[in-house]
Parts: C-alpha cells; sequence; structure tokens
C-alpha cells in the first residue's frame, strides 16, 4: 500500500518530466523562427572560415531583435506585406520596403519606394547599393546586418 | 576569393543543395520535425498512468482485481489512439505536450469519479437510497468529447475563417450565456443555487461553458478589427496611460454582462472568468497596464455592491472568511473540503484510501479536494503542474502563430483554462471565496468535457499554423526572375 502509494506519485512526477522534456527539445523548432542550436553554430563557423560570403542576415536592433534568417541566394524581400522574407510589425516601415538581392557574390539592398526610406550605414539608399559585411541596415526602426 | 556560391544568377531554389552542408542544415527548405512520436510515447504514458491508478483503487477498495481493468486502459488507450492519428492526419505540426495533458487529466478525472462512485455505493446503498454510478456516463461523455474534437480538427482546417464568424459566435455566446438566467424553471432549474442548466428530460446541458469559447472568439475578432481604438492615448494619470471615455464602451458592457450573470443566475465562478477573459484578451491586445488596472477596479466595485446587495454572495464571503462559524450547516462544504486536504497531507491517503463521501460534491466542483486528499500535496501539485504544461503551450502556440487573431484566440483559450482552474483551486483550498465552478477535464459534467475538448482541438490548430513550415506564398516562384532585372529608381512625383 505504501510502496504503491509513492510509485504512483513518482510515476505522475515522471509524467510531468517527460512532458517537460518534450517541451524543451521543442522550444528551438515550436518558435517558427530559425534559432541554430550551439551545435549547429559550431559547425557552420568552422565552414566560414576563410570564406567571407555573407551566410545570413541577423536583425540587431528592433522588435524582432535577434531574428536570424540564412542567406540561400533568392532575394529577401523586407516590409509588412505578410508575403515578406522578413515581416516588420513596425509603423515606419512600408508594406514592402527594400530588397536584398544577390549579383554574383555580392548583395545589393534598394528601396522599393518607401515613405520613411532605407539607410545603409547613415547613407539613404536611393540606388541599389553593394552591402559589406557587418553595415548596418535601418528600415524604420529595426536594423539589420550581413553576417558570414 | 574563397569558394563562390554555385549558380548565384537566378538560382532555383533546388540549388541550395550546393551550399556546404554545415550551411544547409539551418536552410529554410528543412522541414521541422512533427514531433507526433513524442505525443504517442506521452499518450501512452498516460494511459499506463491512469491504468495504474484504476488498479490501485480497485485493490484499496478491495474489489475483484480482473482483465477488465486492463481491457478498460487498453480502451481509453484505443480512444486517445483514435485522437492522436486524427492530430497526425488534419494537424501534422501541433503541439506535442498538449493533448496528452489532457488526456492525463481526463483519465485521473474518470478514475477519480469512478473512485467516489464507490464510496456513494457504500454509503447510499445500504440505506436503500436509488442512485446511479456517474463514471460510466461520463466515460460515454469522454468518447463523445473525442469525436467532437476529431470534427472540430477536420472541419477548422484554418482557426482564421473563425475570424469571420466573430459577430456570430458573440452573439450566439451571449445567447447561450443568459439563457439559462431568463428562462423559466421548469426548463432551466436552479441547482444548488445556481440557475445554470438546462434541463431536457433526461439530460441537462451547461450553455455557458460553450458560451465562453464563443465569446472568445467573437473578443479575439473584434480586438483585431478595431484595435487602433483601444490604443489611442487619453489623459495621463499616475504614469499610465488612461483610455478615452467613449472606448470604454466594450469593458462596460463586458462588466454588465459579468454582473447580470452574478444577479440572474447567482454564478459567481462564471462572472469572475468571463470578466477575466475579457481583461487578459483586451491586455494582450493592447499592451496597456492602464485596462487591467480600470479593470480589476471595476471589478472590485462590482463585487463590493454585490456583496453589500445579495444574500447569496454575503454567504459565500462568510463561508471564506471564517468557514467554522457555521460548520456543520453553511460552511460544510468548505470545512470538509479542508479537512480532506488536510487528512491527505504531503503524501496523501494513497488512491481509494480517502473517504470522498464525507466531501459534498466530490466529483463536480470539489474533485480537487479529492485529489489533493487520495494524493496529497505532491499529487496535486503535479495535476498544477500539468494544466501550467497545457497553458504554457498553448501561449507558447499563440506566441509563435503570425497572425493576430490566433494569437489573441490562443492566448485567451489558455488563459481561460489556467483562471478556471485557479478559481476552482484557490475556492478549495479557501484562498478565495468558493465560487462553484468546474474543473476542465477532471470534473464530472457533459458540457464541460464537450467544450473544452473543443478548446483543445482550437489550441491544437493554432500551434499547428504556428510550427507548420510556412507554404510558398504566391509571389514567391516570380521572385528570382524578378531578381534578375535591372532595377531602375524612379522619382515618386512630388
Amino acid at each position: 500500500m505504501q510502496l504503491t502509494r509513492a510509485g504512483f506519485l513518482v510515476l505522475l512526477w515522471l509524467f510531468v518530466l517527460a512532458a517537460l522534456r518534450v517541451v524543451r527539445s521543442d522550444l528551438y523548432a515550436a518558435s517558427g523562427l530559425r534559432v541554430p542550436t550551439p551545435g549547429l553554430r559550431r559547425g557552420a563557423k568552422k565552414a566560414a572560415k576563410g570564406n567571407k560570403a555573407p551566410r545570413q542576415l541577423v536583425v540587431t536592433h528592433g522588435a524582432l531583435a535577434g531574428t536570424r534568417i540564412s542567406l540561400d541566394g533568392r532575394p529577401i524581400l523586407i516590409g509588412r506585406a505578410d508575403d515578406s522574407t522578413l515581416v516588420l510589425d513596425d509603423d515606419f516601415a512600408s508594406t514592402r520596403h527594400a530588397r536584398l538581392s544577390m549579383r554574383g557574390t555580392d548583395w545589393y539592398v534598394e528601396d522599393l519606394g518607401s515613405t520613411n526610406g532605407t539607410y545603409l550605414d547613415r547613407a539613404k539608399v536611393t540606388a541599389p547599393l553593394r552591402v559589406p559585411l557587418g553595415s548596418p541596415i535601418r528600415i524604420g526602426k529595426t536594423v539589420i546586418e550581413l553576417r558570414s | 576569393m574563397g569558394s563562390p556560391v554555385p549558380g548565384a544568377q537566378g538560382t532555383p531554389p533546388a540549388a541550395a543543395g550546393g551550399t556546404p552542408p554545415a550551411a544547409s542544415s539551418t536552410s529554410p527548405g528543412l522541414k521541422p520535425p512533427t514531433r507526433r512520436g513524442s505525443e504517442l510515447f506521452l499518450l501512452a504514458f498516460a494511459a499506463l498512468l491512469v491504468t495504474i491508478a484504476l488498479i490501485l483503487v480497485e485493490a484499496n477498495q478491495e474489489q475483484e482485481l480482473t482483465m477488465r481493468i486492463v481491457w478498460l486502459g487498453l480502451a481509453y488507450l484505443g480512444l486517445l489512439s483514435v485522437a492522436h492519428f486524427a492530430v497526425r492526419r488534419w494537424a501534422p505540426y501541433a503541439d506535442p505536450v498538449i493533448l496528452p495533458c489532457v488526456a492525463l487529466l481526463n483519465g485521473l478525472g474518470l478514475v477519480m469519479i469512478h473512485r467516489i462512485d464507490l464510496a456513494m455505493a457504500d454509503v447510499k446503498l445500504p440505506k436503500g437510497v436509488v442512485w446511479s454510478p456517474a463514471a460510466p456516463k461520463q466515460v460515454l461523455w469522454t468518447a463523445i468529447a473525442l469525436v467532437l474534437f476529431c470534427t472540430a480538427l477536420k472541419v477548422l482546417s484554418d482557426h482564421r475563417t473563425l475570424a469571420r464568424y466573430g459577430y456570430t459566435c458573440g452573439f450566439l455566446g451571449l445567447v447561450a450565456l443568459v439563457l439559462p438566467g431568463v428562462l423559466p424553471s421548469f426548463i432551466a432549474p436552479e441547482i444548488n443555487g445556481a440557475k445554470i442548466w438546462l434541463s431536457f428530460g433526461a439530460f441537462s446541458i451547461q450553455p455557458g461553458e460553450f458560451a465562453k469559447i464563443l465569446l472568445m472568439v467573437f473578443f479575439a475578432a473584434f480586438l483585431v478589427s478595431k484595435r487602433e481604438l483601444f490604443t489611442t492615448a487619453g489623459r495621463r494619470v499616475l504614469g499610465m496611460d488612461l483610455p478615452r471615455a467613449r472606448d470604454l464602451g466594450p469593458l462596460v458592457a463586458a462588466w454588465l454582462v459579468g454582473v447580470s450573470i452574478m444577479v440572474l443566475q447567482k454564478d459567481l465562478g462564471s462572472s469572475l472568468l468571463f470578466f477575466g477573459i475579457v481583461l487578459v484578451l483586451l491586455y494582450v491586445a493592447t499592451e496597456r497596464a492602464a485596462w487591467v488596472v480600470l479593470g480589476v477596479v471595476m471589478f472590485c466595485v462590482g463585487a463590493v455592491a454585490a456583496w453589500k446587495m445579495f444574500g447569496h454572495v454575503q454567504i459565500r464571503v462568510q463561508n471564506w472568511l471564517d468557514p467554522f462559524a457555521d460548520a456543520a450547516n453553511k460552511g460544510y462544504q468548505i470545512v470538509q473540503s479542508l479537512f480532506g486536504l488536510g487528512t491527505g497531507g504531503l503524501f496523501g491517503a494513497g488512491l481509494g484510501g480517502g473517504r470522498p463521501d464525507q466531501i459534498p460534491e466530490a466529483n463536480t466542483d470539489f474533485i480537487t479536494a479529492v485529489i489533493g486528499e487520495e494524493l496529497g500535496f505532491v499529487g496535486l501539485a503535479a495535476v498544477l503542474l500539468i494544466y501550467t504544461v497545457f497553458a504554457m503551450r498553448g501561449m507558447r502556440g499563440a506566441l509563435a502563430v503570425r497572425d493576430t487573431f490566433g494569437k489573441l484566440l490562443g492566448g485567451g483559450l489558455a488563459f481561460a483554462v489556467a483562471f478556471q482552474i485557479f478559481i476552482v483551486v484557490g475556492g478549495v483550498t479557501k484562498l478565495i471565496p468558493m465560487t462553484g465552478i468546474t474543473a476542465p477535464f477532471l470534473s464530472y459534467g457533459g458540457s464541460s468535457l464537450l467544450a473544452n475538448y473543443i478548446l483543445v482541438a482550437l489550441l491544437l490548430r493554432i500551434s499547428d499554423a504556428a510550427r507548420a513550415p510556412k507554404t510558398t506564398p504566391k509571389p514567391r516562384p516570380q521572385q528570382p526572375a524578378i531578381a534578375d532585372q535591372f532595377t531602375v529608381m524612379v522619382e515618386r512625383p512630388k
């Protein structure tokens, strides 16, 4: 009787722990944003050695700070529109604000006729500009940059 | 120059495979795991726990231990796997933890209801009182609820369609909420002082349980379409932006509905639950603490007024402040519940070892007291933690989903379950006045079970939408072609 009593409580708590374990392993996948696990990041760094091509776009300031999007050659649309690659919920951003696209091995930023403009390192983007690694692009309240 | 990325000009998406393997493992083309396997494992674990609980109850109550128990356990597992395959089929990316939590709570509820039946049989049969056990009925309700759950998952393939029926849901919900209060008593009888049932001959339903979900759909849809209205700043007082007086309409309406439930139906719990849900939805939609402060102030005013005016509220408060003043009569329920919890202590009396026949309304309002008696503080804490995990996963889905309506609805639904269990356990443990609403999934009651399984289906649908890989939107295929075009800057007309 005493044994079964304690045993059942132990099993009940084991269930809670099992559920929390699933929650933990699920933590990264559930967010919808792609946050690489430490193991993966290490691998990516190794591969990036000696290769200075940008591999990801990182949001450094704004509501989405910390978001990473890996670059695979396809252009990246930024704006408030739902079908943008980076959807901004920012009153200072336009529906289709800016586009990052690849030419050869370089990435170019162009403004898509936004109301408040796009800035690359304090310079207003009026024509497609090449984006060096690590230089900030400001869109409304959001700042993004390219990293290898 | 390092290794150039191949096929840079107008690369079709398939060429992403040409990048080094380390990078491709984080590329968006990768399908996230569905985690249905974890769900099946947890479901089997839940069914095992429920079976063990049933065996312990039967053994400690000196019932015959037969193979029947194992068959019952397997039947429960069978029911759960039907739900599991429905999720696999219609919401493959849904959260893997929500359904097992519900399965365990529901199963534990079934076992406890059966255990209370055994206790009642011991008390009532010798006296020759005609009485029917509740557990078989609840099993039937569970089966019906699971069918409803699967249907809801199948029919509602996208939760955003609900937003279109916002006002319809609101109207139906309001009617369902108020109906028992205004109908004559032969169809809406007053049971235990609350007028919240509609009875049709043999069975009765509690429309308030469904109204809860319908009204949440309405409020979420309403707030999404009128969100700007509520964020308009009014006067600034004490570092808070108070809303303008004319924007208070919905809050006042919700408050009036809450008060009218309290007056017409004498149902304190539902009124508190309803008002709490409205407040949280407003807060989630606007991120402004002013609404919460205002709402709490209004609630306090309403509560004090109700306490001054109505006798049944005064009795509740009196029982809360000092249940032992009239322990044999008015304070009887809460006193027995406290004795039950006290008997349970830290580790409980063991399943089947308590005296649930001593606790009134043991299988509905006070089922958490029975669990506290038989499983002790440790067991009750585990049960509460399972509720917490459930609510947390619901909130998580709401955070991750992309559309505002889904965020609001998911957050509201998850909060509703957490708040409801707070009201129940708070009442049973004398933290707040006892209000008499059911513990979701645990308590005996068909309406509650059906409504809560629909709630689970909605939460799974929202978490599925949050985790599912984004299906390529329409303009996607044309984008590489656009990227190749030479872009010409055109001056905007000034």
